[in-house]
């Protein structure tokens, strides 16, 4: 399994798309480090100015957290695309190639062939987090510095200390790659049903756009469907930037507001994407290649 | 000995039954030319005898296990190449090769592969990406990847696609190389019949996904009944040189500038030499491809049959 697994992610990282989605993350993220370094202070200005009135704040308001967190907002809604590129290729790209048929008569069952080719997407994946996470944590750390992170959510705002940041960013990125693995799932799911990416690659895109829509409408009736669609549960990354109040309504350093939303999420995610994987499996076993 | 025994082999689609309670063996060391008219079934039997297609009914044995049960010991034991060898564009041959090796479950050595690549005659382009061969060097990688575990048997569906002659003449001697020398068993359709009759020791001919005939090849057309054609300057006195010959009663048609004989295959020598020291100016001396005819007479039967029944 481990050789099958080492020959996928070996063919995905010998082809120049591949770099596309790492060349794009790295252009979007360094034009908004450029843009900040120059002008945010007058951004953080702009976002903070009803809180201002009320409030003084001393030390470092834009800080290398905070950009990290406000690039965070603004990737992992286009992620997506880059990583359905890759993971809605991964059957179909073969039956386009027409090496999926080579690969077939090889002494290899089609479910380890499937499992192989999911690891390897999941793989791709892992990389594309760990780069986002490097661009954005680390490199706008060393830009901007730290202290302590401020964010305003839409009817209260969260300060957390800057020492007690770290261990969020780390379980927010854990998330975020359970969140990113379900689309990973859900392209791969799509590209057993086509001889070209493109099909798979829209196809991931139009129900990760349809899902994420019924999920942040407030109409009653899309409500009650929102808690099953797994954009509901992608974006609880969030979660972990919020924290507990004691009984003085002092903020408790080191707790999450609420840690059973996010298992929750995140045990929806996981079945999500075991879902998706069952369903490919069951469905590349009962394969006929005609192409 | 039979290495491959299939038994009423159906595959439906729909309504249609591409291929249909298909019986057939291929012995051992053979080289089995399987032929067909376009739309016959042979694609569809290739890729169910690969696994690539799940047969409605029937059974597949092959090395005399069930195919769908010993799958994977079974497919470590066949190459093949399936119509177009379509690879890895953006790596080259010799990294095509390794990864396909590989898959079929062998560590190959640098000598192995450069063995293998030198055999298809690629080695002088090994190294180069494979994006930027040709269609008869693609053939040539497939045939080397459906070579490198070192099968017992080769499937080949129309291996000579796009090759020139020299390239068709090449691949001929290689497959009757792997028979006759290395003792492989080989599967191999084409719609080049002059290139099967020269290769293959057994035959087998399906059209609309039946079998016609099987069996080997000597037995299906007899070489006693070669057809030959002659062309010369003078064909009156030819046929006149003919009739006065003891080859007079093969003389079976006699055209415009050409005569045509029904004579033993052996005996085609002595006839050129009879007619060239009897004064004949010698044009042309063409045997018709037995199989060529053989085929066309058997598949023309099977047309007629159906159009009778309707």
């Amino acid at each position: 399994m481990l050789t099958l697994i080492r020959i996928e992610l070996y063919k995905i990282f010998r082809r120049p798309r591949t770099y596309i989605a790492f060349a794009a993350i790295t252009a979007l993220i360094t034009v908004i480090q450029v843009g900040l370094s120059i002008d945010g202070e007058a951004y953080a200005d702009f976002v903070m100015q009803t809180i201002k009135q009320s409030f003084d704040f001393e030390g470092k308001l834009l800080n290398g957290y905070l950009v990290c967190y406000i690039l965070l907002q603004l990737l992992l809604v286009h992620v997506p695309l880059l990583i359905a590129l890759i993971a809605a290729d991964m059957i179909s790209g073969e039956a386009n190639l027409g090496t999926l048929r080579l690969l077939l008569t090889k002494p290899i069952s089609r479910t380890r062939f499937t499992l192989a080719k999911f690891a390897a997407a999941a793989v791709y994946t892992f990389l594309l987090l760990v780069w986002i996470a490097f661009l954005s944590l680390v490199v706008s750390v060393w830009i901007f510095g730290t202290d302590d992170l401020f964010i305003v959510k839409s009817s209260y705002a969260v300060q957390l200390a800057e020492d007690d940041v770290l261990w969020r960013y780390a379980g927010a990125f854990g998330y975020a790659l359970l969140s990113m693995l379900t689309v990973t799932a859900l392209g791969f799911f799509f590209s057993h049903f086509a001889s070209n990416s493109i099909g798979p690659i829209v196809a991931t895109m139009s129900v990760i756009v349809f899902f994420t829509i019924l999920s942040t409408m407030g109409i009653p009736i899309f409500q009650k469907i929102q808690p099953y669609l797994f954009t509901t549960h992608m974006v609880n990354w969030k979660e972990f930037f919020d924290q507990q109040v004691d009984a003085d309504n002092i903020a408790i350093s080191g707790s999450l507001q609420n840690p059973e939303k996010i298992a929750r999420s995140a045990m929806i995610l996981i079945l999500h994407i075991a879902g998706f994987l069952a369903a490919s499996v069951w469905v590349f076993r009962k394969k006929d290649v005609l192409t | 000995m039979s290495i491959i025994n299939v038994n009423g082999l159906t595959k439906q689609f729909g309504s249609i039954a591409a291929v249909n309670n298909l019986s057939f063996s291929v012995e051992k060391g053979s080289v089995c030319g399987f032929l067909g008219q376009n739309g016959a079934g042979k694609s569809t039997t290739i890729r169910m005898l690969l696994t690539l297609i799940r047969p409605t009914s029937g059974s597949i044995e092959i090395f005399g296990h069930n195919l769908l049960t010993h799958r994977s010991e079974i497919l470590k034991n066949i190459g093949a190449v399936i119509e177009k060898p379509d690879v890895y564009p953006y790596l080259s041959a010799y990294d095509n090769l390794k990864l396909f090796a590989r898959l079929s479950g062998m560590k190959p050595t640098a000598a192995r592969l450069k063995d293998i690549l030198e055999l298809v005659g690629l080695a002088d382009r090994a190294r180069d990406k494979v994006k930027i061969y040709s269609q008869g060097m693609k053939q040539r990688l497939g045939l080397a990847i459906a070579l490198v575990h070192d099968p017992e048997i080769i499937i080949l569906d129309e291996p000579t696609n796009g090759l020139d002659p020299q390239g068709i003449a090449d691949i001929r001697n290689l497959i009757v190389r792997l028979s006759r020398d290395l003792k492989k068993t080989v599967l191999v359709s084409s719609h080049l019949l002059s290139e099967i009759e020269q290769m293959a020791t057994h035959v087998l001919i399906i059209d609309k996904g039946r079998k016609l005939v099987d069996g080997p090849s000597a037995s299906l057309f007899d070489p006693s009944k070669t057809i030959v054609e002659l062309e010369t300057l003078d064909p009156s006195f030819t046929r006149q040189q003919i009739l006065n010959s003891p080859y007079g009663g093969n003389l079976m048609d006699d055209r415009d500038s050409s005569l045509v004989l029904q004579i033993n295959r052996n005996e085609i020598p002595g006839l050129s030499r009879h007619l060239v020291t009897h004064g004949v100016d010698l044009v042309r001396l063409q045997p018709r491809h037995s199989l060529e005819d053989y085929f066309l007479q058997i598949t023309n039967q099977n047309t007629d049959a159906d159009t009778y029944t309707d």
